[in-house]
């Protein structure tokens, strides 16, 4: 077992976010390999969207320690910022620009030449097979589209961890397959997935999950060996027997 | 550096495929400045005029057509008694009630003095008092020009012995044509308001959009995505102007009397210093109705403040000190001196002081203020 | 019933947790009676002006001794050249400028006769006119003391009385201008934007959809911000009576009661503009531009409406405001009563019901 430093995408420790008298995150403490596909589950109100957006250096924790792609949250947010990707529920492109101005937007953005971005952003296309819309504005495409185009202009900068709040909300059961054949790949190309959801079968996919209830994380274990912990055969039952728990929410 | 471009390149794709921005820059300095002038006039002309003549006599007939004829005056009633005619000042029909009293030109005549009496509907206080002072002028006239007083043998007002001739001298807009006041005005109450909501209303929506945490999240610095807001809506705003100033000429005939390069300067200074207000509101701001309301809360006080209404020289001194803090203040006396009097830079070089400094302090402040971690 | 006032009860609840606007709300009648009645005012006074005196002699000096005492005139350092009144003119320092010929004095006791010239930046018109006015009283009073033994042997004295402003405040127009431009303000655009967000957020369908009647969400809705404009209209009555010193000549009741209505007429245009559109933006852009821009121009309180050309005086005809503003000009400052404006209150009262009609038949063909 290699669990040097380095090959820790994140590390947490205690880490806490506090407003006033309310503890949001209590006390987290977990890592996340290199490479792995992280599902962060919990209901709504436990914590899990603070605590990302600690991690991605959108939030100042109140206490405790935290490393992003070996970068500390508290003195070196930037670079953290600039080997990161992210993607969230409420947005991630821009409507009125089209594709290709989308994606030559977030790779300037990230420092990548023009050369890189014009072979990049050609590739990126193909595979996608947005060919023939890469001129129309992000607006007129159909939800499953933007999805995977907004995961793809993510990890356009190969950043080292990409963060997805809620990525696959208001799309057919396909479509999400789909959307997870584009996290597998980046993750065999050895960039680290840290994916929120609160799709059960989702949480299937994933190398490890935690749970987070209440603000802490009350399980941190592979989908298989959690549902023997807990005996059962769904992840559904585990979340269940987890959130039951729960005081918030 | 590189970022910056890339920044710029999306922000002014953005603004130019936003309909209402392209309306904005077009159409309401269009609509503004030839609405606004014809609504804006505050001349004080037709003063009505309600009489009670009482004594009927050549006299008050005499003294009533000569204010009908002044060209001030409208007489818009006769009325047999004082209650009657205070009736029209109640229905806002008369301004000015004037009674002259019964035996008017008998008494005046027999004792040498008399009185008439004037009601002034004091509520709107320029007409009054403007309207009230020229009434006085025309019944002191209409006074030394009776015939009783020109030919009154111990008349020592024709023998005065020592009289100052008075000639007059209107400069800068010698017909004393009121459009070349308000014009003027009216371009930057334009450029204010769209300068000023601009800002605020756009980074407000992408903050309620969603947009604005995408940025946060990326290597983008504050500086850039400010600088990325200023440049783009700074471009926008010297459009306005333009399409401002060629209005100017063609509805009005206005041609700016000073250096128009200076009035250029002017401009993109003060653009930076209203941007960065609306900057500073978007930070404080969570909604977009929240941001309209606190930007037109000040911008409506700005302007209330600047000299566009009215004159900042009859403000109590707290006031003026105040207005002195505004940077429309500033911006208005400007423009107002390169269009009409043809000021050069050394003339106006201290408002261009105070505009650069309010510009580096609104800037900064925002800039301060804009957290990207929260 | 009950639910209708838990509905109201959640309304206030929305409406004074957005602390920022409220306080913009309050404030802005608040800053305005402030400023209209202590810092602005047509008045003309502390005008700059500078003397070109050749004289120096004991008449020239008089006279500028007269200017400077003059609460009118703000004397500033004399000049010596016409070039130097172009520059202080050009910099915005002076406004007029008075020049006496050398051997003023001298002319003046010799011949009889001598000449003053006065200088007006015209750029200002209104300024002008008066300066030349002030100006001219002061030579003349001057002269006058030069011939004292000159009056007229017949004189006909004015005498001035100040209608309902004996403490001469200024313009006393502005505040029925600033209740009609807050009512508009709250009710219209507020109104018509929180509707809005409700069908937005998608709440409205959920709202829709339950056992309440669809006219109690509007009334709902309007209550908040009726009862915030009455705040707003007492505060602004108090701030008149005991800031300004504004005496409150007519019945109370009258301005409640056309008040009430006019913020019903606001109300029922907050929610016809919230039938247009499902964009809170488009529906704050509607109630901006469409309302309170021609409210603050046209209703007569901002600008004079006698000056206007025939079209704008036209289109002030079909504003409610107008009509508001008449109605209170007339009863809270001349104290006047119903007699006096039945007809625009007949007027408002029609607008209201059509306007209220016209909503709610859209309301209710937009639910179907």
């Amino acid at each position: 077992m290699k669990n040097t430093i380095s090959d820790k995408a994140i590390i947490c420790k205690n880490l806490t976010k506090r407003f006033g008298d309310f503890k949001a995150v209590d006390q987290i403490t977990f890592d996340v390999d290199r490479g792995e596909i992280f599902g962060f589950l919990g209901a709504n109100g436990a914590g899990k969207t603070t605590a990302m957006r600690i991690l991605c250096g959108l939030s100042h924790p109140t206490s405790g320690e935290a490393n992003v792609a070996g970068f500390d949250v508290y003195k070196q947010r930037e670079k953290i910022k600039a080997n990161i990707g992210y993607m969230s529920q409420k947005f991630s492109l821009y409507e009125n620009l089209t594709v290709l101005e989308n994606i030559e937007f977030y790779g300037g953005v990230y420092g990548l030449s023009r050369s890189e971005i014009r072979t990049r952003s050609e590739k990126l296309i193909a595979t996608l097979g947005l060919t023939n819309e890469a001129k129309k504005l992000v607006g007129e495409l159909p939800l499953g589209w933007k999805q995977k185009l907004a995961f793809s202009v993510a990890i356009f900068h190969r950043p080292k961890i990409v963060f997805l709040d809620e990525p696959t909300g208001g799309v057919d059961p396909v479509t999400r397959r789909q959307f997870w054949d584009l996290i597998y790949e980046a993750a065999a190309d050895g960039i680290t997935v840290f994916v929120t959801t609160h799709y059960m079968d989702e949480a299937e996919y994933c190398n490890r999950i935690s749970v987070m209830v209440d603000g802490r994380v009350e399980a941190l274990d592979s989908p298989r060996n959690l549902k023997k912990e807990f005996n059962t055969h769904s992840m559904d039952e585990v979340f269940y027997q987890l959130a039951r728990k729960a005081k918030r929410s | 550096m590189k970022i910056l471009r890339f920044i710029l390149r999306k922000e002014f794709l953005q603004i130019f495929r936003d309909k209402t921005i392209i309306a904005m820059m077009f159409a309401v300095p269009i609509i503004q400045l030839v609405i606004l002038p014809l609504a804006a006039n505050f001349e004080v002309k037709n003063i009505n005029v309600a009489f009670v003549d009482n004594d009927h006599s050549t006299y008050s007939q005499k003294l009533v057509s000569k204010i009908a004829s002044s060209g001030y005056f409208r007489i818009v009633g006769n009325s047999a008694s004082y209650r009657e005619a205070l009736k029209m000042i109640e229905k806002s029909k008369a301004d000015i009630v004037l009674e002259i009293p019964a035996g008017f030109e008998r008494s005046l005549v027999r004792e040498g003095r008399q009185q008439v009496n004037m009601s002034v509907d004091a509520i709107n206080g320029t007409k009054a008092s403007i309207g009230g002072a020229y009434l006085t002028v025309v019944i002191a006239d209409f006074n030394r020009s009776l015939d009783v007083n020109t030919k009154a043998p111990d008349n020592k007002v024709a023998a005065l012995s020592a009289i100052i001739d008075i000639t007059y001298s209107d400069w800068f807009n010698p017909h004393k044509e009121y459009k070349y006041y308000m014009v003027p005005g009216i371009l930057v109450l334009l450029l204010t308001l769209i300068g000023g909501f601009i800002t605020a209303l756009n980074i407000v929506r992408e903050k309620e959009i969603g947009t604005i945490e995408q940025i946060n999240v990326t290597p983008i610095k504050k500086w850039q995505f400010i600088l990325g807001k200023l440049i783009p809506f700074w471009f926008v705003g010297i459009i306005v102007f333009t399409v401002g100033l060629i209005a100017m000429y063609v509805v009005y005939g206005i041609f700016p009397k000073g250096s128009i390069p200076l009035l250029y300067l002017f401009a993109s200074v003060y653009l930076i210093a209203l941007l960065g207000f609306g900057l500073l509101i978007s930070t404080f701001s969570n909604s977009q109705l929240q941001a309209m309301f606190v930007a037109f809360f000040f911008m409506m006080i700005f302007m209330l403040m600047s000299g566009f209404f009215t004159s900042i020289d009859s403000m109590p001194n707290w006031a003026r000190q105040m207005s002195n803090l505004t940077p429309v203040t500033h911006f208005i006396k400007v423009v107002r001196l390169i269009v009409l009097k043809g000021s050069g830079l050394s003339q106006v070089k201290m408002e261009l002081f105070y505009l650069i400094g309010f510009a580096i302090a609104l800037n900064s402040f925002a800039i301060y203020n804009y957290k990207k971690t929260n | 019933m009950k639910q209708l006032l838990a509905f109201i009860r959640k309304e206030f609840y929305h409406v004074f947790r957005d602390k920022r606007t409220l306080l913009i709300l309050f404030g802005l009648p608040i800053a305005q009676i402030v400023l209209f009645g202590f810092a602005l005012s047509s008045e003309v006074k502390n005008i700059g002006i500078a003397v070109l005196d050749n004289a120096h002699d004991a008449t020239s000096e008089q006279i500028v001794d007269r200017i400077k005492t003059s609460s009118y005139f703000l004397f500033k350092d004399p000049v010596l050249n016409l070039t130097e009144i172009d520059e202080k003119f050009k910099e915005g320092s002076i406004k007029c400028a008075l020049l006496f010929p050398a051997n003023f004095g001298n002319e003046l006791g010799r011949s009889g006769k001598a000449q003053v010239q006065i200088i007006t930046d015209a750029s200002d018109p209104n300024t002008a006119t008066i300066v030349v006015n002030y100006l001219t009283a002061i030579l003349a009073n001057y002269q006058q003391q030069l011939n004292p033994t000159a009056r007229l042997p017949y004189e006909i004295i004015p005498q001035v009385r100040q209608l309902y402003n004996e403490e001469q405040n200024g313009s006393l127009n502005f505040i029925p201008g600033v209740i009609a431009l807050i009512f508009m303000i709250v009710c219209t655009t507020l109104t018509s934007v929180s509707i809005v967000r409700e069908k937005e957020l998608g709440t409205m369908e959920i709202l829709l959809v339950s056992p309440f009647k669809p006219v109690m969400v509007l009334v709902a809705k309007a209550v908040p911000y009726l009862v915030l404009s009455v705040v707003n209209l007492i505060i602004i009555l108090l701030l008149s009576v005991f800031l300004l010193h504004v005496q409150i000549k007519g019945s109370l009741i009258l301005i409640f009661a056309e008040s009430i209505l006019f913020i019903i007429t606001c109300l029922s245009l907050g929610l016809l503009i919230s039938n247009q559109t499902n964009s809170q933006q488009t529906a704050m852009l509607m109630s901006m531009m469409g309302m309170m821009l021609p409210t603050l121009i046209l209703t007569g309180f901002m600008f004079p409406l006698e000056n206007m050309p025939w079209i704008f005086q036209a289109i002030s005809h079909i504003l409610p405001s107008r009509y508001y503003y008449i109605i209170i000009k007339a009863v809270m400052l001349k104290g006047l009563g119903f007699s006096y404006v039945w007809k625009e209150t007949l007027i408002l009262l029609a607008m209201a019901l059509f306007l209220l009609a016209v909503a709610l038949k859209n309301f209710k063909i937009r639910l179907s």
